[in-house]
């Protein structure tokens, strides 16, 4: 019962949401516009994916490789750690 | 676990899966890819190595002490090349090495230096994920 | 309601997120197995990547590598793309260390079915 409400829910977000494949969404905006238009020259890497992870967004990039150390550090902790008696 | 036909192609497999990731990873900056992707495909082919020759044979070709060199390594990687960018009086982590010619594969400055410690940290993470899941007693213990 | 389906149709990558979402939610509240709810969790994060990455197309757009040449629409928005791709490390995360506890879970208990679980723990205090 739940699940048909939040389905239907979901649903009607999806057919209200700005149409798929145009460019006129609102999540195309100057940022997008700004990285495709110069990421090329400032950055001088040809994707302009990676240009955005490593050099505009590299202190974010950064904060993924400690989530994932600390990922690690907690699965050994978890699976080595003795268990309680 | 001992079957001929999966031994033999893993074999051929094995080499082509990781030079596959270390390419996604070296062409990170000029092509799609990059750390994250590369760094999984490569630990892909070390998962499927021990999947077919079992995780003794893993143990015995990277053992769990240079994964987890690796894994610190390359987080550090990271962050002192960070550095680099504060000692040349600029931000941290900014792009201090010259952009060079745009499609090359010595182009994008710092991106592909960091996308290749990236790498190594992601594959490094995925193989100790995996050996630790897989419930294998192996390593050392405290 | 012709056209409310036509809409559909056209979003149709957010309806199949939806959809996903809808499943992996699903799973995460019916199923009694630990292993399951957390495959659950990921099927819903599925649908969270999806309809994140679907917002960034464009018709008829490609990847944004721009020394290649651009398609009839352009290039893709590469934003969400970028952003992403937190996500995606941020579940592989969550998965991992949720798997970790299963496991504990299971060496302690002997079991992975909540209800069991919850019986062999006893009534709350």
């Amino acid at each position: 019962m739940i699940l048909v409400l939040i389905g239907v829910a979901l649903l009607g977000v999806a057919v209200e949401l700005p149409p798929f494949g145009e460019r006129a969404v609102p999540s195309w905006n100057e940022v997008a516009r700004h990285y495709l238009d110069r990421s090329l020259n400032e950055t001088g890497a040809s994707s302009v994916v990676a240009g955005i992870i490593t050099d505009y967004r590299g202190f974010d990039t950064l904060g993924e490789v400690t989530v994932l150390f600390t990922a690690v550090t907690a699965l050994l902790v978890v699976l080595e750690g003795r268990s309680r008696p | 676990m001992d079957d001929l036909i999966l031994r033999t192609v893993a074999r051929v497999l094995v080499p082509l899966v990781q030079l596959c990731g270390l390419a996604i990873i070296a062409y990170g900056h000029v092509s799609p890819g990059g750390g994250f992707a590369g760094g999984t495909v490569l630990a892909a082919g070390f998962v499927l190595y021990a999947l077919a020759f079992g995780q003794e044979a893993l143990d015995r070709r990277l053992p769990e002490r240079t994964a987890r060199t690796a894994e610190s390594l390359g987080a550090a990687w990271f962050a002192v090349l960070g550095l680099v960018g504060l000692a040349a009086g600029r931000n941290y982590l900014a792009n201090v090495l010259p952009p060079g010619s745009p499609g090359r594969l010595l182009s994008g400055g710092i991106i592909a230096l960091v996308t290749a410690g990236v790498g190594l940290k992601v594959a490094a993470t995925m193989v100790t994920l995996f050996r630790r899941l897989m419930g294998g007693e192996g390593g050392e213990r405290p | 309601m012709t056209e409310l389906l036509g809409k559909l149709y056209h979003n149709g990558f957010y309806a199949t997120a939806a959809i996903l979402f809808l499943t992996g939610f699903y799973i995460v509240l019916a199923d009694n197995h630990l292993i399951k709810k957390v495959i659950g969790i990921n099927v819903m994060e599925s649908a969270v990547f999806l309809i994140f990455v679907a917002t960034g197309y464009v018709e008829g757009g490609r990847a944004p590598i721009l020394t290649a040449p651009p398609g009839p629409g352009g290039y893709i928005n590469p934003v969400p793309s970028a952003l992403i791709l937190t996500g995606i490390v941020v579940s592989v995360s969550v998965t991992a260390f949720s798997l970790a506890l299963v496991s504990r879970i299971y060496q302690h208990y002997g079991t992975v079915d909540v209800d069991e679980l919850a019986r062999r723990r006893g009534p709350e205090p």
